[in-house]
C-alpha cells in the first residue's frame, strides 16, 4: 500500500519481532504453511483410501469405451467412443445451452429493463411484476416446472402446436427447420469472416484518416461490399446444395427438420428467463445512470437523435452495463449445469455418468471444474477486454 | 412560515384529483393509449386463465379420481401431502418439533430485521434460539426422542441450510475480504485463488465435491453425514462470493479513514474492528441482502446430492403413486409460492435498509 517514495525513507529491515514487516513475513509463512500441510494431510488421506478400496487412479479412462447413449449431440457420437469424446459432447452441449440461452436474455432483458422505464405505469408495473416473479423462484424450480409443463401438458406430437411457419411444439420438444451443413458450408461461413476482417481492417483505416484529416472519411458502400463480396463469389465457385429440411405434420409424427428434446428446450427456456430478469434490471440501472444532461448538452451542440444515441449515450451506458453483464453471462453458464436435474446431457451429467460407471470420483469432478473454470476465466478475459475498450479514458 | 409557504406545500401534497390528468399517463397519446389496452387485455387474459385453474375448475374436496377428471388444479392433493411437504420423514408424531423449532425461527428472524434491537444482546439471543432450534430438531435427551438428520427434510431444512450457512459464512467471508485487500503477498494470493476457484464453478461442483469427493479426502474410520457435508459446502460457495461484495464495501471507503487510525496508533485488527468493518458492512447491507435471498434459492440444489429440502420433499410428494400424473404442477406451483413470498419478503427488507442507509453520512 505505502508509495515508493515512502519505502525509501524507511529504516533498514531487521530481524526484530517488533518489526511490522517481520511480522508479516512471519504471518505469511504460518498461513502458506498451514495450506500446504493441510494439503499434504488430505493427499495422504486420498491416497490411503484410493489404495484401499482399490479404486483406479489416473486420466487413463478417457480412452476407454464409453458405452452410454448421450440423447443429442452436435457431433457425431456413438456408446462406443471414448469417454474423452462423450465428455467433449457434454461440453459442447454446455456451451451451446449456454449461447443460446444468453442470446434469448439479452434480447428479452434488454425490451423489458427499456419497458420498465416506461412512461406508462401499468405497462412499467407489469414489467416490473414479471422481473420480481422471476428472480424470487428459484431456477431449478423453474427448470422443473418447465420441464413438468412441456412434459405434460403440451399436447402429443399429433397435435402439435404450431408457433410460426415449420416450427412445432409438442410434448416431445420443439421441432425447426435444419440444414444439413456441409464442408461448403464451412468455407462461405470462412469466407464471411475474411470479409468481416479486411471490412473491419479498412474501418480502421478510415479512422486513423479520419483523425487525421478532421474530415468524415466514411464510406459505408464499399465496407458493405467488403464484407459481402467474399462469401458471395466463395457460393459462385462452390454452389453448395442448399439442403433445407423442413419439418411438416403427419398422421402420428414430425417428418423432416430438426427435434430439440424436451429438456433442452426445457432448460434453454428456464434459462434465459431468468437470466432475463437480471440482465432487465442491468439495462435499467445503465439506462437510469445517465444524466438528462448529456442528452440535452449532445442536442445542444447540434447532433442528430441517433447521433445522440451512438456516441454520447450508448457509450456511457455501455460502460455501467458491461460489468455486471459479464457476470449475468457467467452465471447463465455456470446455472447450466442444472441440466443434470432434468437430464440434459450436459458436461456435468455426462461425468456423473462416468463416475458411476468408472467409479473414480476424483477425476471427472476436476475435469468438469477445470471445464467450468477455464470457461469463465475466458468469457472474463473477453468481457474485460472489451471492457477496457469502451472504458473511460481518464487523463 | 408565512401563509404563502402554507398554501404551497399544501397544493404540493395534495394529489391532483380530475380524472384527465390521472388517466394522462395511461391515454395520454394514442401509442400509450394502445399500450394501455394492450396491457390490460394481457392481464385479463392471465387472470382469466389463473382464475379458472385455481378456482373454477379446481377440485376442492375429493379423491385422487376426481382430480383426475378436471383440469383445473387439485386442493385435495395440497390438503393430504401438506405435512409431508413441509417435514418431509420427520416422525409424524413428533412434527410438532420442526413445527415449533420453524416458528422459532421466524420469531427470532423478525426480531433480528428490526434495527432497534440490533447489538450485542442479539447475538445472545441469536446463540440460544440456534441452541434451542436444534435441540428440538435433533431431541435426544431433555425428554425428546432422537431423530437422525437422515429423516429431516422440508421447509425447516431449506431454512437450515440457508441460515447457518449465512451465518457461518459471513464471519468466514470477511476474513476472506480482508486477506483479499490485504499488503501481505501471500495472504492476498491464497485469498483470491480460494475466491476465484469458488466463484469460477457451479454451486453444484462443489456439492458434488462435498458429497462423493470428501468422504476420500477423510481419515478412513471418519464419516460425516450427508447433510453436514453439504452444509460445510454451502458454507464455502457463500464466503467466497459474501468476500466479494464486502471487498466492495472496504473499496469505497476513503484511504483516509485507515489513515487517520494508524496516527490514532490503532492496530491492524483494533482497525479493522473499530473504524473500517463498520462502515465497510453498513454500504454493503443491500447487496449482502440480495446475496442472501440468491443463497435461500441455490439451497434446493442439495436436492440434486439426495438430501430431502423443501423441493424434494415436494417432489417426492408428487411421486406419491396415489396421486402421480394427477397433481403434475399443483406441487411445483405451490413450492413456487411459498419461494416467492419469502424471497419477497426479504427483498422488501432490503428495499427498507437501502433507505434507512440512504440518509446518513452525506
Amino acid at each position: 500500500m505505502l508509495g515508493a517514495s515512502m519505502r525509501v525513507a524507511q529504516a533498514p529491515f531487521r530481524l526484530n519481532f517488533r518489526d511490522k514487516r517481520t511480522r508479516g513475513i512471519l504471518y505469511q509463512c504460518l498461513c502458506v504453511a498451514s495450506v500446504v500441510a493441510a494439503g499434504l494431510y488430505l493427499f495422504n488421506n486420498v491416497s490411503e483410501n484410493l489404495a484401499r478400496q482399490s479404486i483406479a487412479t489416473g486420466f487413463s479412462y478417457l480412452w476407454r469405451e464409453a458405452g452410454f447413449v448421450i440423447s443429442q449431440s452436435p457431433i457425431d457420437y456413438q456408446p462406443s467412443d471414448s469417454y474423452a469424446k462423450a465428455l467433449l459432447v457434454g461440453i459442447l452441449n454446455t456451451i451451446r445451452v449456454s449461447i443460446l440461452a444468453s442470446v434469448a436474455a439479452t434480447i428479452i432483458g434488454t425490451l423489458v429493463g427499456i419497458g420498465r422505464l416506461s412512461s406508462n405505469p401499468l405497462f412499467a408495473r407489469l414489467m416490473l411484476l414479471y422481473v420480481e416473479a422471476l428472480r424470487n423462484v428459484p431456477l431449478l424450480l423453474l427448470l422443473f416446472l418447465c420441464y413438468a409443463v412441456i412434459v405434460t401438458i403440451l399436447p402429443p406430437v399429433r397435435e402439435a402446436l404450431q408457433l410460426l411457419p415449420f416450427v412445432f411444439l409438442s410434448n416431445s420438444g420443439l421441432a425447426v427447420p435444419s440444414i444439413a451443413w456441409s464442408n461448403d458450408h464451412t468455407m462461405i461461413a470462412a469466407a464471411f469472416l475474411f470479409g468481416c476482417g479486411l471490412a473491419y481492417l479498412y474501418a480502421r483505416h478510415l479512422r486513423l484518416r479520419r483523425i487525421e484529416s478532421g474530415t468524415d472519411q466514411s464510406n459505408w458502400p464499399l465496407i458493405s461490399a467488403i464484407i459481402a463480396i467474399p462469401p458471395l463469389v466463395a457460393w459462385l465457385i462452390l454452389r453448395p446444395e442448399l439442403d433445407l429440411s423442413l419439418p411438416e405434420l403427419g398422421r402420428f409424427r414430425l417428418a423432416g427438420g430438426a427435434q430439440l428434446t424436451p429438456e433442452f428446450v426445457a432448460l434453454f427456456v428456464g434459462l434465459a428467463l431468468s437470466a432475463s430478469a437480471n440482465v432487465a434490471e442491468i439495462v435499467r440501472s445503465g439506462i437510469l445512470s445517465i444524466r438528462k444532461g448529456q442528452r440535452e448538452a449532445a442536442a445542444a451542440l447540434g447532433l442528430r437523435s441517433s447521433r445522440i444515441m451512438r456516441l454520447v449515450i450508448l457509450p456511457q451506458a455501455l460502460r455501467v452495463i458491461i460489468p455486471p453483464m459479464t457476470s449475468a453471462y457467467l452465471n447463465v453458464f455456470k446455472n447450466s449445469s442444472l441440466a443434470i436435474a432434468i437430464g440434459y446431457p450436459d458436461v456435468v451429467m455426462v461425468s456423473n455418468t462416468t463416475m458411476n460407471q468408472t467409479g473414480q470420483a476424483i477425476e471427472p469432478i476436476a475435469l468438469f471444474m477445470l471445464v467450468y473454470l477455464s470457461l469463465s476465466i475466458t468469457i472474463s478475459l473477453f468481457m474485460n477486454w472489451y471492457n477496457a475498450r469502451v472504458a473511460l479514458r481518464e487523463r | 412560515m408565512t401563509a404563502e409557504d402554507v398554501s404551497i406545500s399544501v397544493q404540493r401534497y395534495r394529489p391532483s384529483l380530475s380524472l384527465k390528468s390521472r388517466l394522462k399517463p395511461y391515454f395520454g397519446t394514442p401509442v400509450n393509449g394502445a399500450i394501455t389496452v394492450g396491457c390490460i387485455l394481457i392481464i385479463a387474459w392471465a387472470l382469466k386463465h389463473v382464475i379458472a385453474w385455481l378456482l373454477v375448475d379446481a377440485v376442492f374436496t375429493g379423491a385422487p379420481a376426481v382430480c383426475q377428471q378436471q383440469g383445473g388444479a387439485c386442493w385435495p392433493f395440497l390438503v393430504a401431502k401438506m405435512r409431508f411437504m413441509l417435514f418431509g420423514f420427520y416422525p409424524f408424531e413428533e412434527q410438532w418439533r420442526p413445527l415449533l423449532a420453524l416458528l422459532m425461527f421466524f420469531g427470532t428472524c423478525g426480531i433480528a430485521m428490526i434495527p432497534m434491537f440490533w447489538g450485542r444482546r442479539l447475538l445472545v439471543l441469536g446463540a440460544a434460539a440456534c441452541i434451542v432450534i436444534f435441540w428440538l430438531m435433533l431431541g435426544g435427551f431433555g425428554g425428546l426422542v432422537y431423530v437422525p438428520t437422515s429423516k429431516w427434510g422440508g421447509l425447516p431444512l431449506s431454512f437450515m441450510l440457508s441460515a447457518v450457512g449465512l451465518v457461518c459464512a459471513f464471519p468466514l467471508g470477511v476474513l476472506l475480504a480482508l486477506a483479499r485487500a490485504s499488503n501481505l503477498p501471500a495472504i492476498r494470493v491464497l485469498a483470491v485463488v480460494f475466491i476465484e476457484l469458488v466463484r469460477g464453478v457451479p454451486l453444484i461442483s462443489i456439492l458434488f465435491m462435498a458429497s462423493v469427493m470428501l468422504p476420500l479426502f477423510l481419515p478412513t474410520g471418519v464419516n460425516i453425514d450427508n447433510l453436514l457435508r453439504a452444509q460445510v459446502a454451502i458454507i464455502l460457495f457463500a464466503a467466497a462470493y459474501i468476500a466479494e461484495v464486502v471487498r466492495g464495501g472496504l473499496q469505497a471507503l476513503p484511504k483516509g479513514q485507515v489513515e487517520a487510525a494508524s496516527a490514532m496508533g490503532l492496530h491492524y485488527w483494533q482497525t479493522m474492528r473499530l473504524i473500517v468493518l463498520p462502515q465497510a458492512l453498513k454500504i454493503v447491507i443491500p447487496p449482502l441482502v440480495s446475496l442472501f435471498i440468491g443463497f435461500f434459492q441455490d439451497t434446493t440444489l442439495v436436492t440434486i446430492v439426495g438430501l430431502l429440502d423443501f423441493l424434494d420433499t415436494v417432489r417426492a410428494a408428487m411421486r406419491d403413486p396415489q396421486w402421480q400424473g394427477i397433481a403434475v404442477l399443483e406441487g411445483y406451483v405451490f413450492a413456487a409460492f411459498v419461494y416467492l413470498v419469502f424471497s419477497a419478503i426479504m427483498g422488501a427488507y432490503s428495499r427498507f435498509l437501502e433507505r434507512r442507509f440512504r440518509v446518513g453520512h452525506d
